[in-house]
């Protein structure tokens, strides 16, 4: 099980979630993806769409100030 | 097929979609539509094709455009009259979506070339108007397993059916073209111009779902709607074992023309 990156800081709705299925595409089943966000619609959304589409979030946790991690594991 | 970033942002809905994703629409992409007839239901088709990024759009029409075309044709505008209809829905895609290759055929679709023209592609979309076109495009899809969408379209009403191999084909529902001048055709009883964009629109929605694999297609039931009335419903159609091409006993082996009268060979 690999762990990738992905910062989609400076990405706006819908492209925060798009950024992150693309990127969700190129890994295996398990693998795990970080993915930095900002607070507020991404934080909200992106989390609640992947897991709606199945994959699991395993953990949320505060970076900076305005920027938050979410660990996701691909279905 | 990998998508640049300006694809991912072109086709960014689609991606979002659980059942499309990003493999999904590579694999629109990749997919090969084949178009009859540049008319009502060709030229909505043939927009949202194109939107979507199928790859490979061939379009087969040997009319031009006209001016009576205008009302409901909406590939189709005023300054092309008089132009070859595949050239302009070729410019109208091309102007579109630079991710399209467009093959335009300006040619009728006949027993002797329809089976050449469909071996190139995966899904054929049936947008004439006239009966002996429908039942040959039915047949040469049945005979080369091809899978393609039926559809028809007169005055406020709709209907259209997908047939994909071993399941229920055109001809297990109506197993000959009507006699001459029995059914009106568009020209005679006129048709709502939106009525084509509906169903044109269905045809492209069952060619993506084709391509990508996703849900139901409209598969051994007929869609039918009017919109007069607003009944909107679907027939559940069987294969029949006498039908004349797929069932138990088929006299169609090999493709024949049926003779029509020029006046019914204009598109939609």
């Amino acid at each position: 099980m690999a762990t990738y990156q992905l910062d989609i800081t400076k990405e706006h709705c819908p492209m925060t979630f798009v950024k992150t299925k693309v990127e969700l595409s190129k890994l295996s089943g398990g693998d795990i993806l970080e993915v930095n966000l900002l607070k507020g619609e991404p934080l909200d959304n992106v989390p609640r769409s992947a897991a709606e589409q199945g994959h699991e979030v395993l953990k949320i946790s505060q970076v900076e100030e305005d920027v938050y991690q979410v660990i996701i594991k691909k279905k | 097929m990998i998508m640049n970033e300006q694809q991912i942002e072109r086709y960014s809905r689609h991606i979002i979609l659980s059942n499309v994703g990003v493999e999904g629409q590579e694999k629109i992409l990749d997919g090969k539509v084949l178009i009859i007839g540049a008319g009502g239901l060709g030229s909505p088709a043939a927009l949202y094709l194109a939107a979507a990024g199928v790859g490979t759009i061939g379009i087969i029409d040997g009319d031009v455009v006209d001016r009576t075309n205008l009302q409901r044709q909406v590939i189709h505008f005023t300054p092309d009259i008089g132009k070859p209809k595949v050239i302009s829905a070729k410019e109208k895609i091309e102007l579109m979506n630079p991710d399209v290759k467009v093959n335009a055929y300006q040619d009728l679709v006949v027993a002797s070339n329809i089976s050449e023209y469909i071996s190139e592609y995966d899904f054929i979309i049936d947008g004439t108007d006239n009966f002996p076109t429908k039942f040959l495009i039915n047949d040469a899809c049945v005979l080369n397993g091809k899978a393609f969408s039926h559809g028809g379209i007169i005055r406020f009403s709709g209907q259209t059916l997908t047939y994909t191999p071993g399941n229920t084909c055109y001809r297990c529902v109506f197993h000959e073209p009507p006699p001459k001048g029995s059914v009106p055709s568009c020209s005679q009883a006129g048709v709502l111009g939106a009525i084509a964009g509906m169903l044109g629109t269905i045809q492209a929605a069952e060619a993506l779902k084709y391509l990508t694999g996703t849900g139901e297609l409209l598969t051994n039931r007929l869609y039918y709607f009017d919109t007069l009335k607003n009944n909107y419903r679907t027939i559940d159609v069987k294969r029949s074992d006498d039908c004349p091409v797929c069932g138990k006993h088929p006299t169609i082996s090999e493709l024949q023309d049926i003779e029509m009268p020029a006046c019914d060979l204009k598109q939609l």
